[in-house]
C-alpha cells in the first residue's frame, strides 16, 4: 500500500470521492480500491503469506481444542491449571492494552488536546487487546459458553476472579463507546458521536476505576497462592500494585511500539498531522513511561524489604529476577530518561521495545516460570503455542483491518 | 445467633450489615480480628500414618464409592508406588483418583512411610473463596463440595489450592469439570457415616468424628506416646485448619507436607486487595473529577471571563 500511495493512490479521508460523489459502504471497505486491485494489494503482501501459513496449521488446531477438549493442546496439568493462553493472553495482553485508559486520562481529562492525534490509536490498542484477552481466555476456559455464568447465573462476589470478569466486561462496552466517534465518522452517523461526545468525561473517569482495579485484580489472582509463585515475584499487600503501576508504562510502551509499526508499515493511512506529531508525542509518552518505571521500580525493591526477601536475590531465581528488572525496568527507565533529554525519539521506541518484553517476561515468570518454584517448571504443548500464535495472529488482522479504514491515524475531513 | 462467616459476611451485603448492626456487642461483629474457625460440630477424620501400610484399600474403596473408571493398574499393584510424575514427584489426586497413597523411604526408619492424599477439607476453603461463580460449599457436616453444573472451567480452584488437590477432566470437549473429593458427602457424610475410605481400612489408621474430639485425641496419643509421634497434628492449624487431620513419626517436612502454609487461611492474603476495592469505587470518581476541574481550571476561568 506504501508503494500504491507513492504512485498517486489516495485513500479514503472523507464521505466524499474526488468527483463529489459518496463513498459506498463497499467501497470503503474496499479501501477505495477496485475488488481487483484489493485482492492483487493483499496478494502482493508478504506478511499475508506469513499469515496464511500460520492460519494454514493453527486453524486446525484450534478447532481440534474444541472437538477433542483442552487435553489434546495442553498437558493437562494439574499443577499448572494455568498456561500460555492466561500466561500470554491475559495477563500480558491486558497490561499492554493500558493505553485505551492512560490515553483517554490525558486528553479527556487532564486535557493534554496536544496528544489528540495519538488518542484514538490508544484507545484501539485498548480495545482489542481486551477484546482478544477475552478470546484466549475462552480458548483456555473448560466450558467457555458458560461465560456469562458469574454474571448471571451462579454469583461468586467475594472472588477476585469475579471482579475481573466483572470490569473487563464493562470495560470493553466502555471501550467500544469510546471508539463509536470515530466509526460513526467513517460510517456516516453523526449523532452517535455527539453523544459519545457528551459523556466523555464519565466514560474516562469509569475507565479509570475499572483499569484500576483489574489491572490490580490480575495480579491479586495470585495472591490465592501465596506459596506457589516465588517471593521474588509475590507480595501479599502490594500484588495489585506492582500489576497496576507495570500496567501504566507496559500500556504507555506498547503504543510507542505500535504506533512506530504504523509509521513504518501503515505509513500510506497516517495523515500529515499524526506524522509530524509522532516523535513529539513518542516523547511525551516516554516521559509518563519513565515515571510508571521509577515508581514501579520502587515499589518493587519496597516489597522485597516487606517480606524481608533479600536472601532470594544471591540464588539463581534472584538472577533471573535482576535479569528481569534490568532488561525489562532499570535499561527502560534509563533509555526514556534520556531519550527525553536529548529529544530521541528513536532511543524512546528501542526502550518501549523492551519494557513491553520486559512486562512480558514478568507476567510470565509470574504465571508459569516462578510459578510452582518449588515442584518443576511445565513445557506448554507445541500445539498450545500453535493456537497462541494463531489467535495472537487474528489480533493482528483484526488490527490492521480496523486501521486501514477509520479515522485512527488520520482525521477524517468533515463535510462542509 | 447464626455465626458468620467470612463469604456469607461479604455476600449478605446490606442485610449483613443491619443485622451487624442489630447485634452490636457480639463477638463476631467486632470486625479485624474476628477468624471463622469453622463450623462447631463439623466433622474430621485423623490420620495416623505411622499404622498404615499402604494397602489401598481406601483407594478401591474411594474408586468404587465414587464411580470412578478402572485404575489403568489394579489396587493391589505396589509398582505404582514406584510411579513418578514430572519432576520426580509422586503420584497426585487426578480426576480418576480422588484418594492415592505415596510412600516415602525414610533413612533410619524400619518400614517406608505411607502417606493418603485427599481434599483436607478445609475450614475455609481457598478453592471456595476463589471460585467466581460460588461452585463451592463448605457443608455444616465439614465436607467442601462443589456444584459442577455451574462450574465454567477458569481452575483458579486449583491454582489456589495449597494442597494441589483439585485435578480436572482435561479429556472431556463438552463437559469438562472438577474432580476431587467430597468426603462421601452424598452418600454417606450427609447421613452422619464415615467416608468409605475410612471405614475400608483394615488398619483402622483413620478415625472419624467430630473435629474438636478429633483435636483432643490426637493430643492424647501424642503425650500418651511422645516417642512414637512427631509434636505437630499437621491440620490442625495450617491454612486457618482442617477436617482432616495428621499425625507422623516422621517430621511432617520429610513426608512431602508443606509445613511453610502458615496459619492463616488462603483469603487473608487476598483480602488486602479485596479491602481496597470499594474504596477505590467510592473515592476514584471525585478523585479524578477534581483533578480534572483543576487540569482545566484556566479554561473556566477564561469562560467566567468572557460572560461577565
Amino acid at each position: 500500500m506504501n508503494s500504491l500511495k507513492s504512485q498517486g493512490f489516495a485513500p479514503v479521508v472523507s464521505d466524499l470521492k474526488k468527483d463529489g460523489s459518496e463513498w459506498t459502504v463497499k467501497e470503503k471497505i474496499m479501501l477505495g480500491l477496485s475488488p481487483k486491485e484489493y485482492w492483487a494489494v493483499q496478494l502482493r503482501n508478504p506478511f499475508n503469506w506469513v499469515l496464511w501459513a500460520i492460519y494454514a496449521i493453527g486453524v486446525p488446531i484450534l478447532v481440534g481444542r474444541f472437538i477433542f477438549g483442552l487435553g489434546w493442546v495442553t498437558h493437562s496439568s494439574y499443577d499448572y491449571p494455568w498456561g500460555l493462553f492466561l500466561g500470554w493472553g491475559l495477563f500480558t495482553m491486558v497490561p499492554l492494552s493500558a493505553s485505551g485508559f492512560m490515553m483517554g486520562t490525558t486528553v479527556e481529562l487532564f486535557g493534554r488536546k496536544d496528544f489528540k492525534s495519538i488518542e484514538r490509536l490508544g484507545l484501539l490498542n485498548g480495545l482489542l487487546g481486551y477484546l482478544f484477552a477475552v478470546v484466549f481466555l475462552q480458548v483456555d476456559l473448560g466450558q467457555p459458553w458458560r461465560l456469562i455464568y458469574p454474571m448471571f447465573v451462579s454469583l461468586g462476589p467475594a472472588a477476585v476472579l469475579f471482579l475481573v470478569a466483572w470490569h473487563v466486561a464493562t470495560y470493553l462496552t466502555c471501550q467500544v463507546a469510546e471508539l463509536v466517534p470515530a466509526f460513526s465518522e467513517w460510517m456516516g452517523f453523526p449523532k452517535a458521536k455527539k453523544f459519545i461526545k457528551s459523556i466523555v468525561l464519565g466514560l474516562t473517569i469509569a475507565g479509570i476505576i475499572l483499569s484500576t482495579l483489574h489491572q490490580g485484580a490480575l495480579g491479586a489472582l495470585f495472591t490465592y497462592a501465596p506459596g506457589k509463585v516465588h517471593p521474588l515475584w509475590y507480595s501479599s499487600p502490594f500484588q495489585w500494585l506492582h500489576f497496576f503501576v507495570s500496567a501504566v508504562f507496559a500500556g504507555l510502551s506498547m503504543l510507542i511500539v505500535v504506533s512506530t509499526l504504523t509509521k513504518w508499515f501503515m505509513r500510506w493511512r497516517c495523515d500529515e498531522n499524526y506524522l509530524s506529531n509522532l516523535s513529539k508525542l513518542t516523547l511525551g509518552l516516554a516521559k509518563g513511561a519513565s515515571m510508571a518505571l521509577i515508581t514501579y521500580l520502587v515499589i518493587k525493591i519496597i516489597g522485597i524489604a516487606h517480606d524481608n526477601n533479600w536472601a532470594y536475590l544471591l540464588t539463581g531465581w534472584g538472577a533471573w529476577f535482576m535479569f528481569e528488572m534490568v532488561v525489562g525496568v532499570i535499561l527502560p527507565l534509563i533509555f526514556y530518561t534520556m531519550a527525553v533529554r536529548n529529544s530521541n525519539a528513536s532511543l524512546a521506541r528501542f526502550a518501549a521495545i523492551l519494557a513491553v518484553f520486559g512486562i512480558a517476561l514478568n507476567r510470565l515468570n509470574t504465571a508459569l516460570i516462578a510459578f510452582n518454584w518449588q515442584l518443576y517448571r511445565e513445557i506448554p504443548h507445541w500445539r498450545e503455542l500453535v493456537i497462541v500464535f494463531t489467535v495472537y495472529a487474528t489480533y493482528i488482522v483484526v488490527y490492521r483491518a480496523v486501521l486501514a479504514r477509520m479515522p485512527i491515524l488520520y482525521t477524517w475531513k468533515e463535510k462542509k | 445467633m447464626k455465626k458468620l462467616n467470612r463469604r456469607s459476611f461479604l455476600k449478605g451485603g446490606l442485610a449483613g450489615g443491619a443485622a451487624i448492626a442489630a447485634v452490636g456487642t457480639s463477638k463476631q461483629a467486632l470486625a479485624g480480628t474476628h477468624n471463622f474457625g469453622g463450623y462447631p460440630d463439623s466433622m474430621g477424620v485423623l490420620v495416623d500414618l505411622t499404622k498404615c501400610v499402604g494397602c489401598r484399600t481406601c483407594e478401591a474403596a474411594c474408586n468404587k464409592e465414587q464411580n470412578l473408571p478402572e485404575p489403568d493398574k489394579s489396587f493391589d499393584d505396589p509398582s505404582v508406588f514406584e510411579e513418578r510424575r514430572e519432576g520426580g514427584l509422586p503420584r497426585r489426586t487426578t480426576e480418576k483418583a480422588y484418594t492415592v497413597v505415596q510412600k516415602y523411604d525414610v533413612p533410619g526408619r524400619e518400614h517406608p512411610l505411607f502417606r493418603k492424599v485427599q481434599c483436607n477439607h478445609c475450614n475455609e476453603p481457598a478453592c471456595l473463596t476463589s471460585c467466581f461463580v460460588n461452585a463451592y460449599k463448605k457443608t455444616p457436616e465439614g465436607a467442601v463440595i462443589y456444584d459442577k453444573t455451574v462450574c465454567v472451567g477458569c481452575r483458579t480452584c486449583m491454582v489456589a489450592c495449597p494442597f494441589y488437590i483439585p485435578a480436572y477432566s482435561y479429556s472431556s470437549p463438552t463437559n469438562p469439570v472438577i474432580k476431587k473429593c467430597i468426603m462421601c458427602y452424598d452418600t454417606r457424610l450427609k447421613f452422619g457415616r464415615p467416608p468409605a475410605c475410612v471405614e475400608a481400612c483394615p488398619q483402622e489408621v483413620m478415625t472419624f468424628g467430630k473435629r474438636k474430639d478429633l483435636l483432643k485425641l490426637a493430643h492424647q496419643r501424642i503425650s500418651d506416646k511422645p516417642d512414637a509421634y512427631v509434636d505437630h497434628v499437621y491440620g490442625e492449624n495450617e491454612v486457618g485448619g482442617t477436617a482432616w487431620m495428621y499425625l507422623s513419626d516422621v517430621p511432617f517436612d520429610k513426608i512431602g507436607y508443606d509445613t511453610h502454609l502458615g496459619t492463616q487461611p488462603i483469603i487473608s492474603y487476598v483480602k488486602e486487595f479485596l479491602g481496597m476495592v470499594p474504596m477505590v469505587l467510592t473515592i476514584w470518581p471525585a478523585l479524578f473529577t477534581g483533578f480534572h476541574l483543576l487540569s482545566n481550571r484556566k479554561d473556566a476561568a477564561k469562560n467566567e471571563e468572557n460572560k461577565s
